[in-house]
């Protein structure tokens, strides 16, 4: 255990911000489920007893019959953004008091840093640079991750929990978002600031650094293990693979979607629906790809003259 | 011919003498009397400063704690006026929106109050860049303080705008009919990390340096666009003609890259990331306001409500 090179990596000062990140999203996350919770009890509550639900006020809240339902926003919503101003000061003033911002040598084209990242908040798309082609890593997720967030509000035709957290009314949609957020986002930066080392190689945290370390990996292409030689099959075979991957893949969330969503699927039209499965599966890809790469070695599973995926 | 009257020859002029000098007195007797009355009234205002009318021409009412003027307070002040008078009374819950939204917006205001001051000390050339930063971390008065709140303000905007986004998520805002906000917001986040991107370059040393060659050899990549991208070869990509080149102003980072980093760091995305944010704002009041808390919807509902 190499506690030197781990508080190397730890206190290096871009990365004390990714450090703070995983607790206030532990943070958030509770804050959230336990509101998530409380309205769920609720609305069962509710759902069982049909006469309360008429004169109940719907929040967990306390509310009595006479009390004011607003506010003045001067001073009961104005003090809270002052409050938040301040803190958010003295916190930022105690960080610079006590931490530098990074300086190093002056920029240098003939010392290339090893490892040379991105910064932190792109190291998720810098890691998936292992597992992609610079074209879909590097441009072609970033424009999914921004239409995909575009489109969110307009595929999601659940009318319920809007306004309030819940759980038990939206899984699907809350599932989703955490998986592409903490597990895609948020745990890929983790690995590309603290695990990923000089030549972005794999070392468990505490592990020192070996700039000499060398990994002979024998990458191999699907085609190869079908023993496809010919270019031609083998634009052909990947086009099949993943052609089938959608086509496969599309058929069972649409078999499981349509079981334990039914609420939603008949809401959605064709075009919500499609558009769904497309972003679906494109999310569930990444994953499987990476796993085929860790597992077996498979660089790409389709292989053409102009891009290979 | 001489004039004649009353007062006979020359009397006029005596007459004026005689004028001068009652008047004279008369000052006299006023700065004797009146000017330690005004004097006293003058005192006697300052002691209630709000009926001055310098302090009437600035604040158009009074503030005494009443209803109306608690409103006033808000509706006449033009930075205040973006809040409603009166919001729901669980709305101002931290709990709720834990108040990421404002505090994005808070550190924004800080990164633009710190950003100039930085500029001030900071040229955009290859020969000056990073000695300015070093002048600013060891000369300047407060330069460090200066330059390490502008760094973590702008990490800390980025863990904000994420735990913004993450909320809105998860208590359904982006719901009709936020819908149109929320794509703001997305365009919003964008901005958020280019602005964070583009600063990285600037102190001009290796980390920057580094970071924005990784970033930027993406776009190589870029089909149809980057000289190493699907089809752009056969588009008639170079290194010298495709969308890094133009990103950087030269096929590697260098002093146009700089430059240009400068310019979309300090110039352009503050001013595009302005307008959206004031548009941003406002359609959260169009929108209706905050979106919750709101009263639980049950599932039967939840059923009646489609038409
Ligand atoms: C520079 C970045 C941003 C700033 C300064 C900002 C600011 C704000 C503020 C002050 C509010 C009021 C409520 C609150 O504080 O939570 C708000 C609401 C909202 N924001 Fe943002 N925001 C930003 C980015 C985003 C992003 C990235 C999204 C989503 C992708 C988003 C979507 C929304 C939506 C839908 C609302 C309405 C929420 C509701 O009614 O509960 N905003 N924003």
């Amino acid at each position: 255990m190499d506690w030197r090179q781990l508080w190397d990596i730890v206190s290096t000062p871009d990365n004390v911000p990714i450090v703070a990140l995983i607790p206030l999203l532990i943070f958030y996350c509770y804050l959230a489920w336990k509101q998530a919770k409380a309205n769920d009890e609720l609305v069962s509550e509710l759902e069982a007893d049909p006469v309360l639900a008429k004169t109940h006020h719907r929040k967990t809240w306390p509310f009595r019959p006479g009390w004011q339902k607003e506010v003045h926003v001067w001073p009961f919503l104005l003090r809270v953004e002052f409050l938040a101003a301040i803190i958010v000061t003295i916190i930022l003033m105690v960080w610079s008091l006590t931490l530098n911002a990074p300086m190093e040598e002056p920029a240098n084209p003939n010392l290339t840093m090893n490892p040379a990242k991105a910064p932190w908040y792109f190291l998720g798309l810098q890691e998936m640079l292992v597992y992609f082609d610079p074209w879909i890593a590097g441009v072609v997720m970033p424009t999914l991750i921004i239409i995909g967030l575009m489109v969110i509000p307009y595929i999601d035709t659940n009318p319920m929990g809007s306004g309030y957290y819940t759980w038990k009314q939206r899984k699907f949609a809350i599932g989703t978002f955490l998986f592409g957020f903490i597990v895609l986002w948020v745990s890929m930066i983790i690995i590309g600031t603290f695990i990923r080392g000089p030549g972005w190689q794999w070392f468990w945290p505490g592990q020192t650094w070996d700039h000499n370390r060398l990994i002979y990996e024998v990458n191999r292409d699907l085609p190869d293990l079908f023993g496809i030689t010919s270019n031609w099959a083998k634009g052909i075979f990947g086009a099949v693979v993943v052609g089938g991957y959608f086509a496969v893949g599309g058929f069972l969330l649409h078999a499981l979607f349509r079981r334990f969503n039914p609420k939603d699927y008949r809401r959605m039209s064709l075009l919500q629906y499609s558009v769904m499965q497309v972003f679906m599966l494109t999310m569930i890809g990444l994953p499987i790809k990476m796993l085929l790469r860790l597992a077996l070695n498979i660089k790409y599973v389709w292989i053409t003259p102009w891009f290979n995926v | 011919m001489p004039i004649e009257d009353e007062n006979g020859k020359n009397g006029n002029q005596t007459g004026l003498m005689e004028k001068v000098k009652s008047g004279i007195q008369e000052d006299l007797q006023s700065l004797k009397t009146d000017i330690p009355a005004k004097a006293k009234e003058q005192i006697e205002g300052l002691k209630d400063p709000t009926k001055t009318q310098v302090f009437t021409s600035i604040f158009r009412h009074k503030h005494d704690d009443t209803p109306r003027n608690r409103a006033l307070g808000v509706l006449s002040n033009v930075f205040l006026h973006l809040h409603p008078a009166k919001i729901n009374r669980d709305a101002v819950r931290y709990s709720y929106t834990w108040g990421m939204g404002g505090i994005t917006f808070y550190l924004f205001i800080v990164l633009t109050f710190t950003g100039v001051l930085l500029m001030f000390y900071y040229h955009p050339s290859k020969v000056q860049a990073f000695r300015d930063v070093l002048y600013l971390e060891h000369d300047v008065p407060f330069g460090r303080i200066l330059r390490n709140m502008h760094r973590w303000a702008a990490h800390l905007m980025v863990i904000a705008v994420w735990l913004h986004m993450f909320r809105v998520f998860l208590t359904g805002s982006y719901k009709k009919p936020r819908e149109f906000n929320w794509n703001v917001g997305v365009i919003l986040l964008v901005l958020t990390l280019l602005l964070s991107f583009t600063g990285y370059l600037l102190p001009d040393d290796q980390l920057g340096f580094w970071a924005v060659t990784v970033g930027t050899n993406m776009a190589r990549a870029t089909p149809g666009l980057g000289h190493e991208g699907p089809f752009g070869h056969q588009l008639g990509m170079t290194p010298y003609n495709d969308v890094r080149f133009g990103l950087l102003g030269g096929s590697i980072v260098d002093a146009n890259a700089l430059l240009r980093s400068y310019i979309w760091h300090c110039i352009g995305i503050p001013i595009v990331a302005s307008i959206f944010m004031i548009v941003h704002f406002w359609r959260v009041r169009k929108d209706g306001g905050i979106s919750g808390p709101a009263p639980v919807m049950l599932t039967a509902e939840a059923d009646k409500a489609r038409r």
